[in-house]
């Protein structure tokens, strides 16, 4: 275990430079750069200010001189915003971004996991077809669809809730049904493939025979290891929630990391592009070898290696 | 029979006995695996528990007096800002020699409260009034001295240092080619008294004292918190508001200013500007209460016809045009002919009408209307008779043989929908068909730059209320004027008008600019100019009206005592949902919009 953690670790540093050059090179190889605007600047005023941000340097120095800073945690500054490092917009901006990945999350199980286990005890019952069918919808109908229908209900209609932005836990109900419906009936889906699985199994006949109520053979046996795809999934679930904000954020005027990572790209703020991708890219990773720990906990059967 | 735990801890273990080592150790296992599930699971929902907590934090903020809209500017720096949001902001928090009426836009005294200009108009003496800074100090000369000489420094690389070139010795000090300061044209004899000497006269000097890059900067601040300087707790502002707050994309908060010298005249305590790039989600914002000011930024294109009709809805004319840039060194567009044959045959009223619905109007000239002095120089507008003839002269009789030419414009869903019934309009007028193009924002800039181009949108916004700003962006040498347009006539003409001093000659000069830019080589098109579109509840707010340079001034903005209406009940008539795109992400959202009255 300790020296697959090693090796994977290990493995993520060439990763990473792999990405930190690609994203650079992409960056300069779009056309424009950071100081094209409708003014067009005085040849000595654009002189100085690639001097100031070292863009006058060679494309390989320049480049070295972003990787030695990474080493040190620096990110560099913000081309776009004047004297704002990219650190501290990460810092102000990726808490917001992750509060609503998490919250997002915790609607996904609190729907998902009721929604899921309803539909496998009543199998092939209405509420089965029902759940289900919330299921497909919620995996059928995309963000940018859902998001401003329940402003126009929940905000507009019924004004039980603001509509957007942030501040308070209310604001970001919206947006973290939004972002967690599609992993709510993907949660769904799953919990009831499982629950069906163990429903039927030898342990849970004998807990039946046993005479206990259907309460807790259900709460003791049958929840428990049907739970097991879920929790899987939940690694892959939550990093394609905290790199899939990015619409619902704009949607709900969130102040999230993902409106910056999009106009970063298109104002060409080359160290704010490159720091969010970076962060993005860690996070993948990071979750992606948490999934793989989780598996080998969860089931004896994956060896680490 | 129901089983107590320890009952059936022992079932367990008997059964294990029976069935062998395997099956008890496969019960330990699973046995283990259950129990780290749990814990996982104990895991995810402390962390769940957290992230509420975090989120429920700063929950009861005070409300603030008055919200607006405000994209996140690049800087609030007066010697770096160059976006109008950035400006807005400034403004409100320094203030500078002379302010603006906000109805006439006339230049009033500020921290200057009087001046005298020379008979040749090339000095102006200014008298400063007694003020302080909003760290106790008093506001100098030597403030002003150091900001403007802060602009032109070569190592600041102001975008905007070109409006301060009338100074004298300014345009050399800006491009590195003297490096005295004390070459620059001024002078502090005290504290209060500001000397500026002039390369020219310039009669719109007093009105760019009151822009925001001639604004006063605390240079001790600057000296000793470098980057951060303008970080609330860092920040000094000498203006009617302090920054208490300051947010990047999530808000800034303004606060009056104690020590400004009018104080008691201002209303509003706490203001919010707050950024946001997502039009619906804007008008959502306004629409809910949460904001009490939008602009143009807060208004979807698709129910303007509903706005307009709408009590809150507010349009004024706005110093800027949109028209279309010849590329003047590629043939066929090289000929003249051609080019007034394209602009006769454009219907800018169909435009305005169909298109940009938000009160705009036709553009017949380059410098839009308002400039004080000044009458524009006037185009004939849609003519397709006489655009057939010109075309035809030029040797293509109802487009034959004309070539595919492309007209370029930047990723935008109203400047797509403008080129379309421009290029459906040559085809009908002209029988010519254009290829249309569009370019990410930046790839455009590169594009127009370097002359890669035939047709290409483009737009203007004066800086200042005097045509010069609209006509000295076509000298051959200008980095805006990007058409390939080059002639020694029309140089020598803006330097001319850059040295008279009697108002009329001066106008007259600069109108025959506009013509040769116009009417002789038509090496724009223009359109149609701006409007400035708000919203905002003209029953609860005085002091909102709009003007020329869509300046707010948050100094004359009180609430009025009158009735307060409930939050956002002006009538909505439309909560709108994803029209349109979401920045470069959702760029195929379908219209999901509902509209609804009360």
């Amino acid at each position: 275990m300790r020296s697959f953690l090693a090796r994977r670790l290990l493995s993520t540093i060439p990763l990473l430079l792999a990405i930190v050059v690609g994203s650079f090179l992409f960056m300069r190889l779009a056309p424009g750069g950071p100081f094209d605007t409708e003014r067009a600047l005085p040849p000595a005023v654009q002189a100085n200010l690639e001097a100031r941000y070292g863009l006058h340097q060679p494309l390989p120095q320049q480049l070295s001189l972003y990787v030695g800073g990474l080493l040190h945690g620096d990110l560099g500054p913000s081309y776009k915003y004047v004297g704002w490092s990219v650190r501290e917009i990460i810092a102000q901006a990726f808490p917001v971004s992750l509060t609503l990945g998490v919250l997002a999350l915790a609607m996904a199980l609190v729907t998902g996991i009721p929604l899921g286990l309803i539909a496998a005890l009543r199998h092939n019952r209405w509420p089965d077809r029902l759940a289900m069918g919330i299921a497909l919808l919620g995996i059928c109908v995309p963000n940018f669809v859902l998001g401003p229908l329940l402003i126009i209900v929940f905000v507009f209609q019924l004004r039980l809730l603001p509509v957007g932005g942030i501040g308070s836990l209310q604001q970001l109900l919206l947006p973290a049904v939004t972002l967690g419906a599609l992993r709510a009936a993907t949660i769904a889906r799953l919990m009831r493939a499982g629950a069906l699985e163990v429903v039927g199994q030898d342990f849970v006949r004998t807990a039946r025979a046993k005479g206990l109520s259907e309460r807790q053979v259900v709460l003791k046996h049958v929840l428990r290891p049907a739970l097991l795809p879920v929790i899987s999934y939940l690694g892959p679930a939550t990093a394609s929630i905290l790199v899939g904000s990015v619409v619902v954020e704009q949607i709900f005027s969130v102040p999230g990391l993902g409106s910056f990572l999009v106009n970063a790209a298109l104002n060409r703020d080359y160290t704010l592009a490159m720091g969010t991708v970076l962060l993005y890219s860690a996070l993948l990773i990071a979750l992606n070898l948490l999934v793989d720990v989780l598996y080998s906990a969860l089931d004896p059967r994956v060896e680490l290696g | 029979m129901t089983l107590r735990n320890s009952d059936r801890t022992r079932f367990a273990a008997g059964a294990a006995r029976a069935a062998g080592p395997a099956a008890a150790q496969r019960r330990a296992r699973y046995r283990a695996v259950r129990l780290r599930a749990i814990a996982t699971l104990r895991l995810i929902a402390s962390l769940l528990a957290a992230a509420l907590l975090c989120a429920g934090c700063g929950l009861h903020e005070d409300l603030a007096d008055f919200t607006f809209l405000n994209r996140e500017p690049e800087t609030i720096d007066p010697g770096l800002v160059s976006d109008p949001n950035g400006g807005i902001i400034a403004l409100n928090l320094w203030e500078g020699l002379t302010t603006r009426d906000p109805q006439t836009l006339a230049p009033a005294p500020g921290m200057a409260r009087a001046w005298e200009v020379s008979a040749d108009g090339r000095n102006y003496t200014f008298h400063l009034r007694r003020a302080a800074w909003s760290d106790g100090r008093r506001v100098t000369s030597a403030d002003f001295h150091y900001a403007w000489t802060r602009l032109l420094e070569p190592a600041t690389a102001s975008k905007y240092a070109g409006i301060l070139y009338p100074l004298e010795g300014a345009r050399a000090f800006n491009a590195g080619q003297s490096r005295d300061p004390g070459q620059l044209g001024l002078r502090c004899p005290d504290d209060s008294t500001f000397v500026v000497r002039l390369e020219s006269p310039t009669p719109y000097f007093l009105d760019l004292c009151a822009l925001p890059s001639l604004l006063p900067v605390p240079r001790w601040a600057v000296e000793q918190q470098g980057d951060r300087w303008l970080r609330p707790g860092n920040i000094v502002t000498n203006g009617a508001f302090v920054l208490a707050d300051w947010q990047l994309n999530r808000r800034m908060r303004l606060q009056r200013s104690p020590t400004y010298w009018n104080a008691s005249a201002i209303s509003l305590d706490v203001v919010d500007a707050l950024p946001g790039d997502y039009i619906n989600g804007n008008f959502n914002r306004y629409t809910s209460g949460v904001l009490d000011w939008v602009d143009g930024s807060g208004i979807p294109l698709a129910i303007v016809d509903q706005l307009r009709t709408r009590a809150d809805f507010h349009s004024s004319p706005n110093l800027t045009t949109f028209f279309y840039r010849f590329n003047v060194t590629r043939p066929p567009l090289s000929d003249v002919r051609v080019r007034m044959a394209l602009y006769h045959a454009v219907d800018a009223q169909a435009i305005v009408e169909h298109v940009t619905r938000g009160g705009q109007q036709p553009a017949h000239s380059l410098v839009p209307p308002g400039m004080p002095g000044y009458t524009e120089a006037q185009l004939a507008g849609y003519q397709p008779e006489l655009a057939r003839d010109l075309l035809a002269q030029a040797g293509f009789p109802d487009g034959r043989g004309f070539p595919t030419i492309t007209l370029l414009f930047n990723t935008s869903e109203s400047s797509k929908q403008i080129a379309e019934v421009v290029q459906q309009q040559w085809s009908k007028e002209l029988g010519i068909h254009v290829e249309l193009r569009n370019q990410e924002w930046k790839v455009f800039m590169a594009t127009t730059r370097e002359l890669d181009y035939d047709i290409a949108r483009g737009n203007w916004t004066g800086d200042y209320l005097d045509p010069n700003t609209f006509l000295e962006i076509w000298s051959s040498g200008s980095g805006n004027n990007r058409t390939g347009f080059a002639s020694a006539e029309y140089d020598s003409l803006i330097a001319r008008a850059a040295r008279t001093l009697e108002v009329a000659r001066r106008m007259e000069l600069l109108r025959r600019c506009e013509e040769i830019v116009t009417q002789r080589e038509c090496i724009i098109l223009p359109v149609y100019y701006f409007v400035e579109t708000r919203l905002f509840d003209g029953a609860r707010w005085q002091g909102l009206q709009p003007n020329l340079l869509g300046l707010l001034d948050l100094k004359m903005v009180r609430r009025t005592t009158a009735k307060a209406s409930a939050a956002g009940a002006v009538g909505a008539v439309g909560a709108v949902g994803a029209v349109g795109g979401v920045g470069a992400v959702g760029a195929a959202a379908p219209a999901v919009a509902s509209g609804r009255s009360r």
